[in-house]
């Protein structure tokens, strides 16, 4: 009977010890992985926190030695220069320039591509053509810049006589070029996602395809349109090589095309590889440069936010 | 008993349909549309009912490879809809369409109602007025919704949606209007509302209507026809198909012993 009992009690005991051996090691399992999603995560915010936190601890430096109030008003930016001026205005005046310049071309093409690829192309065009717009994104920035040094800018001369080597309207023109893409493959997916049945609603109602596109399916598709919008203006607003290499390098506070302009990102980059003493003014001045450049790129992207939420549609 | 000939609004003539992709789905379909009158199309799902409703506006156009064969004539102009010369534009105006689950544009749902309005070129805001008013007025939804004419028509009900889409199929005067499954997606009391709505619509215009729900077809309609496979099974009086049917499959189908 002793026996017996063992050997009927033996294997029950052990399975409930294993089971719970093995819930235990699939608890920590779950936990492990749950934590290393948790890492994967938080490694943007991370980083986030860390490079905002830089920019202002550095450019606090900066602002010990120069005043916000002139950093803001002075017309000129000369920290290189003997008598150094730190007036921000004529970089920023370059950056929305070359930025409203690449946007003034990329959002009507971009969109207008979108609409074509979404609603008009046959299958065949949308599989041929939406890789190589792809394609497009993936070409290096400093390919670009020579793109419009040498190619776009002598274009352009031979229409307007006397623009100068060094101007924004090239480097804007191609940025615009850049950022299609951008536009167009993300507008024509929100386009793609509208239903199919709001897009017969409007045909049954008699309505041609282009009144189906511009009043049914662009309008259905607004918030991700915007939403490809503010990519691009961020893309557009913190490009560097091109206006690095094709618009000059001159703070200029003007909104004139034809003059050659430095950007934030480009006035950056000048000095970053430059051989400017760290702890210098003129280097901490970078911070302060990127610190605007920052809020730019934010205060777009919170309006596009609050945009895309006022315009949201829920179908 | 006194018979009152009715006039035909439309009629499909031996009407085949293929899908891109070879599948035949409708197969030689003749069924008469009396003028005013309300026929349904009943049948278990996939028999076509949908489709031979959908060739009526030409809505498989909008997809590339699908063929009609025979004629819809609409009268008394003998136009036949499916006539590669005549422009399914033209056919859509005068054929409104109600979809199975309501499709409210994003947009206000004044603008919703005014749509077919402005896509044929109404510029006049006092005519669009009048128009949307009358409308919204005939889909019986006036009372609910003509004090926020301008928000936004995802903010209404499914059923107050639907009407809306009616209102909206209604605003442009057509002389026949398709309902697929008008009603499958709405609770009871909202289906109630559209079977109302359609009976009174019946003075004005033409309907065929698609429905799964038996008892709708009897309730509602004046002509029922059954189909089943792609073909037509049989076509009558809606009192007669669902009290003593000819066809022994149409018999099987309303009492529920198949489909």
């Amino acid at each position: 009977m002793n026996t017996a009992n063992q050997v009927l009690k033996k294997p029950m005991e052990l399975e409930i010890s294993d089971r719970l051996a093995k819930k235990f090691r699939r608890n920590l399992i779950e936990r492990g992985i749950e934590f290393l999603l948790l890492l994967a995560a938080m490694s943007a915010v991370f980083t986030t926190v860390a490079i905002v936190s830089i920019l202002l601890y550095e450019s606090y430096t900066f602002f010990e030695h120069v005043s916000l109030w002139d950093f803001l008003t002075d017309t000129q930016w000369t920290p290189l220069f003997a008598d150094a001026h730190y007036g921000i205005m004529p970089l920023v005046s370059g950056t929305v320039t070359t930025a409203a310049i690449a946007l003034a071309f990329a959002i009507p093409v971009g969109t207008i591509g979108a609409i074509y690829l979404s609603e008009f192309a046959s299958h065949r065009v949308r599989e041929t053509v939406k890789p190589i717009l792809e394609l497009l994104e993936g070409v290096p920035t400093i390919v670009f810049g020579y793109f419009a040094l040498l190619l776009v800018t002598p274009l352009l001369q031979k229409f307007i006589p006397g623009l100068p080597t060094f101007n924004m309207l090239g480097p804007g023109i191609v940025i615009g070029i850049m950022v299609i893409p951008y536009i167009a493959s993300v507008s024509e997916d929100a386009m793609r996602a509208v239903p199919m049945s709001m897009r017969e609603g409007s045909y049954a109602m008699g309505a041609t395809r282009f009144q189906t596109a511009i009043r049914v399916v662009t309008p259905a598709a607004i918030s991700g349109i915007i939403a490809a919008y503010i990519l691009a203006i961020s893309r557009a607003v913190g490009e560097t090589m091109v206006v690095a290499i094709a618009a000059g390098q001159q703070p200029n506070l003007t909104f004139n095309p034809m003059d050659s302009a430095a950007t934030i990102t480009a006035y950056i980059v000048q000095v970053a590889m430059g051989d400017l003493p760290h702890g210098s003014i003129g280097y901490q001045s970078i911070f302060a440069a990127g610190l605007v450049l920052m809020l730019m790129t934010l205060t777009f992207n919170l309006l596009g936010h609050f945009t895309r939420k006022k315009f949201r549609e829920a179908y | 008993m006194v018979t009152v000939t009715t006039p035909l609004k439309a009629e499909s003539r031996d009407l085949n349909f293929i899908y891109n992709g070879g599948i035949h789905a409708l197969k030689g379909i003749n069924m008469p549309l009396y003028e005013k009158k309300i026929t349904a199309l009943i049948g278990p799902s996939g028999c076509g009912k949908s489709t031979f409703l959908r060739c009526f506006n030409r809505m498989h156009d909008l997809y590339p490879g699908n063929k009609y064969q025979g004629q819809i004539v609409m009268h008394p102009d003998n136009t036949n809809v499916l006539d590669a010369g005549v422009d399914p534009i033209e056919v859509r105006m005068r054929i409104s369409m109600v979809f199975q689950k309501p499709n409210p544009f994003p947009k206000s749902i004044y603008e919703n109602v005014a749509y077919g309005l402005r896509v044929r070129g109404e510029r006049n805001k006092r005519i669009i007025d009048d128009k949307v008013e009358e409308a919204l007025k005939g889909a019986a939804i006036w009372d609910e919704v003509k004090d926020r004419l301008h928000d936004l028509a995802f903010n209404l009900s499914g059923g107050q949606q639907q009407r809306l889409c009616i209102a909206r199929a209604l605003a442009t005067d057509p002389e026949i209007m398709l309902f697929d499954e008008p009603t499958s997606a709405l609770d009871p009391i909202a289906t109630a509302n559209i079977e109302e709505l359609m009976t009174e619509l019946r003075d004005k215009l033409t309907i065929l209507v698609v429905t799964h729900n038996m008892q709708q077809a009897a309730r509602i309609s004046d002509y029922t026809a059954y189909m089943y496979l792609g073909e037509m099974v049989e076509y009558g009086d809606t009192d007669r198909i669902f009290t003593n049917p000819t066809q022994k499959e149409t018999e099987d189908y309303i009492t529920g012993k198949f489909g």
